[in-house]
Parts: structure tokens; C-alpha cells; sequence
């Protein structure tokens, strides 16, 4: 008998060595959130650097007074599937409430933002179409593509011209065409660069599907993601985004203003066959869409943050993901050993952020990687660069740009 | 092997050499991921070098049936048409 488990022995080996250097980085229990920028670790109270928590919204009162609400007026679950009895009227009003948001006229609430591409990228392309995704693309978008039995081409992160030279190869292809793209992406925090992506939709033709997981709520005029900053927002034929970052809820969504797009109900798997996000999950990303667009000086804060975090780094002499500010704030670390080290050496410090590793990671890179909220103070800001300074200091042989 | 084969193959091994840190003979009976341990994204961007040396897109779909580097051999050749 073959042992189904027996292949993970390396993969066992390399966690095993992680846990010996310290605490568990992929599987650490915070033991007590105390805000959305503070929680209890290890029974130490630390500064939450790796939460995409971008506008603080976890503990705001009207949020969690909506879900207690919903909690009373509808149940704990929903214990259906949106298409059996899972659909209620909270389900609708967040599919209205997040299409007034984007403008747009369509939109269709997913149980996580893992689901919600994985159901528009199934829903909308099939085996006799073609996607293009970018090589840095997240994992559930690769999933979504694979689920969708789509001829699947990869194209080079960020790069236009290697998409155009894919299209051109293919151009008398039959069926559709989708390119995915995401409006930041969720290692090095870099942008798509949008507008010269539209030139090549200009010129060889394909339906743009833009992922705002990291974006959404944080970009644009009306925060409604790099589409939106970019002032390319009708470019857009499909927007997904996720409630488990900026709403500081769970679930995702898809949206556009395809005649056909409410199609996607009738034969996405993802949609279908898995129960519906819980009455107060909806409730109180309910509540934090409205907040969004009612207080976008969160955005600007959130910008202040993340570029005094940046400022802050760059100071230090750290090298980062990438050179534009956003909420991710990546530093590249040498290689395991270092950053499983660094890593432990800052939480014992007092500050938690993410670990990112191969093959996590684009290009073998590993990455310490700060995700930035609006509700973080400067002290802390100021705290989580002083901290990174002084574990680079003590030799953790952290990467430094030349 | 056919000449072109043969060809294609020499140029296979010169385009994965990059990748193999711990430099294992490549022969066409080579698994590339598992014989290299090179995980599943080095894969794809190996994948990629070879769709740019012979101007030919090789679908992700076809690389949970390509394991060896003769497997990798009849894409190509296919892909070619």
C-alpha cells in the first residue's frame, strides 16, 4: 500500500524546522484581538502589522451592531446554498448596496473572496475559451482558472507586451478571451499598470477582468480600486473583490454590467453548491460598505500611513517589494533561515506581520510583509520601523538596498 | 529520437539549466519537477522560457500530463504543429 501522506515528508521536515526556530509562523493563534491594530500574543500585547485590515473597520460600532442585529433577526447560518434557501433579504441589499458602490449594474455576493474568483472566473470563461493570467497572479485565481477548463497562457507579471505577444500568437484562436489582472498584488504591493494593459485590449480584443481584493475600498476617487485610480474604470468588464480586507467581514463578490452577467447565478460551482455567507457576516460588511463611502478620508489616512511606513523603511535602508506605495509594504529578506529569525525577532519584539515564502512568493523571494491600516497610529507606524531597525541592527543579515 | 526531437530536446536542457541548482544530469526520462525540486511556479516560469525560445504557447492545462522531459518534447513538437 502506497501511503497517501508519505509525500509530504519534505514539506513536514520544513515546518518542523520552522517551529524549532520559534513560534509558529504559518499557524500563529492570536489569543485576544484588543483593536484592529493591537491583539494578544504569545499573552503579549502587540501591534498587528499583517492583518490587510486596511480601514480598520473590525471594530466599528454601527459594524458590529449590524451584525449582533442580523445574529437576533436571522440566525447564526443560513444553512443553504444561495440558489436552495440560502438567499435572504440581507443577501440582496449587499448586492445592491455594493453595485450603487461601483457603479455598476450587476453584482453577486460569494461565501469568501477565495470563492468569488474562483466563481466569476468559472462563470464567466470555459473550455473552449482562453485566459490570460499574470505570472504573480493569486492562487485563487490560478484555481478559478483551472476550474473553468479555459486554455490557460501565463503572462509575465506586469507586463504588457508579453501579454500582447501571447495574443498575437493565438489571435485566430476560437472563443473567448478573459485577461485577469489584480489591482495590487497581494506579495510585493505593486500595481497592474492598467493603462497599458487598455492599449493592448484596444488592440487585439478580450473581456478585462480586474481582482480589487487588496484594492478595493483603498484606490480610486471612489475607492473602488485600481480601475478606479487609474481612471480606466469602464475598461473594466468585471470587477471581484473580497469583504476579508477592507469591509473587514468574510465573502467576495463579482460585478459588472454584462446584460448576461446574472448568467453567472445559473452555473457557477462555486456559487451554487456552497452555503451562503452568514447573516451577520453580510450585516456588517453591509454596514462598513456604507461606511466606506461615506468616509473616504480613510483612504487618505490610509495613505498617509502606509507612506510614513515606506518613508520609514526606505530610511533604514530596506529593500521593499516594490517602489510605490500602497498598503503592502514588503521587505525582502535573503533567504528561510533569515526571515523565519527576523520573523520570530519582531514578534518577540512586539509587532506581528506576515511571513511570505517560496513558492508563496514570485522568484524564490522570501518577504517579511507589513500590510498597513488606516487605524494604525504614527506611534505605531513609527514603533514598527524603530522595531525593524533594531532586528536588522541586531544582524538578522536582512536585505539592504544597494 | 528524431533529429528534431534530439534538437529539441538539447535546446530543453540548456533552457532548464538555469533551474537546476543542483545540477542533475538531464536526459529525456528527467522528471522536471520532482528530479530537480523545483517547485511548481519555478515550473511555469521554465515553461515560459521555452515558449519564448520556439515562439509557441504551452497551455498550463498540458503540464499535469508533461512530467519528463521527453513528455516536454511532444508539447513542443505539437505545439509547432
Amino acid at each position: 500500500m502506497v501511503d497517501l501522506l508519505k509525500k509530504f515528508e519534505p514539506l513536514m521536515a520544513r515546518y518542523e524546522a520552522m517551529l524549532e526556530a520559534g513560534s509558529d509562523a504559518i499557524g500563529l493563534v492570536n489569543e485576544k484581538i484588543l483593536s484592529p491594530t493591537r491583539g494578544l500574543i504569545n499573552g503579549k500585547e502587540t501591534i498587528l502589522a499583517g492583518t490587510n485590515n486596511y480601514m480598520g473597520v473590525t471594530f466599528d460600532k454601527a459594524c458590529i451592531a449590524a451584525g449582533k442585529k442580523a445574529l437576533d433577526e436571522f440566525g447564526t447560518g443560513t444553512t443553504g446554498s444561495r440558489i436552495a434557501n440560502g438567499t435572504y433579504g440581507l443577501h440582496k441589499e449587499l448586492e445592491a448596496e455594493l453595485a450603487a458602490f461601483l457603479d455598476l449594474e450587476h453584482c453577486i455576493v460569494f461565501s469568501t473572496g477565495y470563492a468569488a474568483n474562483l466563481g466569476m472566473i468559472a462563470g464567466v470563461a470555459g473550455p473552449k475559451d482562453t485566459i490570460y493570467l499574470d505570472a504573480d497572479s493569486h492562487s485563487s485565481i490560478y484555481d478559478g482558472c483551472t476550474l473553468s477548463g479555459a486554455r490557460l497562457v501565463r503572462f509575465r507579471h506586469n507586463d504588457a507586451d508579453d501579454l500582447a505577444k501571447r495574443l498575437a500568437r493565438s489571435k485566430d484562436s476560437e472563443g473567448g478571451k478573459l485577461v485577469v489582472l489584480e489591482g495590487i498584488y497581494s506579495m510585493m504591493g505593486d500595481r497592474a499598470p492598467m493603462a497599458d494593459f487598455v492599449e493592448v485590449k484596444k488592440q487585439y480584443g478580450f473581456q478585462l477582468m480586474m481582482d480589487e481584493a487588496h484594492s478595493f475600498g483603498v484606490l480610486g476617487p471612489n475607492g473602488r480600486g485600481l480601475a478606479d485610480e487609474a481612471g480606466l474604470y469602464e475598461h473594466a468588464d468585471f470587477v471581484v473583490g473580497t469583504f476579508s480586507k477592507s469591509v473587514g467581514a468574510i465573502g467576495g463578490f463579482g460585478a459588472g454590467n454584462h446584460p448576461y452577467f446574472e448568467a453567472i447565478r445559473h452555473h457557477s460551482r462555486p456559487y451554487m453548491f456552497t452555503a451562503s455567507p452568514s447573516p451577520a457576516s453580510v450585516a456588517t460588511a453591509l454596514e462598513a460598505i456604507k461606511l466606506l463611502a461615506r468616509e473616504p478620508e480613510r483612504r487618505d489616512r490610509l495613505q498617509e500611513n502606509s507612506t510614513r511606513l515606506f518613508n520609514g523603511f526606505k530610511a533604514l535602508g530596506l529593500e521593499m517589494g516594490c517602489d510605490e506605495v500602497s498598503p503592502i509594504i514588503a521587505v525582502r529578506c535573503p533567504d528561510e533561515p533569515t526571515t523565519i529569525a527576523m520573523w520570530n525577532a519582531l514578534l518577540d519584539a512586539g509587532v506581528y506581520v506576515n511571513i511570505a515564502l517560496p513558492p508563496g512568493t514570485p522568484n524564490k523571494i522570501c518577504l517579511l510583509r507589513c500590510s498597513v491600516s488606516t487605524a494604525h497610529s504614527n506611534d505605531e507606524i513609527d514603533r514598527i520601523t524603530e522595531l525593524f531597525g533594531q532586528v536588522v541592527a541586531a544582524g538578522h543579515g536582512v536585505a539592504k538596498a544597494g | 529520437m528524431s533529429a528534431s526531437s534530439a534538437e529539441i530536446l538539447g535546446k530543453l536542457k540548456e533552457l532548464l539549466q538555469k533551474f537546476n541548482s543542483n545540477n542533475i544530469e538531464l536526459t529525456e526520462t528527467t522528471d522536471i519537477s520532482t528530479d530537480l525540486n523545483i517547485d511548481s511556479v519555478a515550473v511555469m516560469d521554465f515553461i515560459m522560457e521555452v515558449e519564448d525560445a520556439y515562439d509557441i504557447d504551452i497551455p498550463l492545462n498540458v503540464l499535469s500530463d508533461t512530467r519528463t522531459m521527453s513528455d516536454l518534447v511532444k508539447v513542443v513538437q505539437k505545439e509547432m504543429g
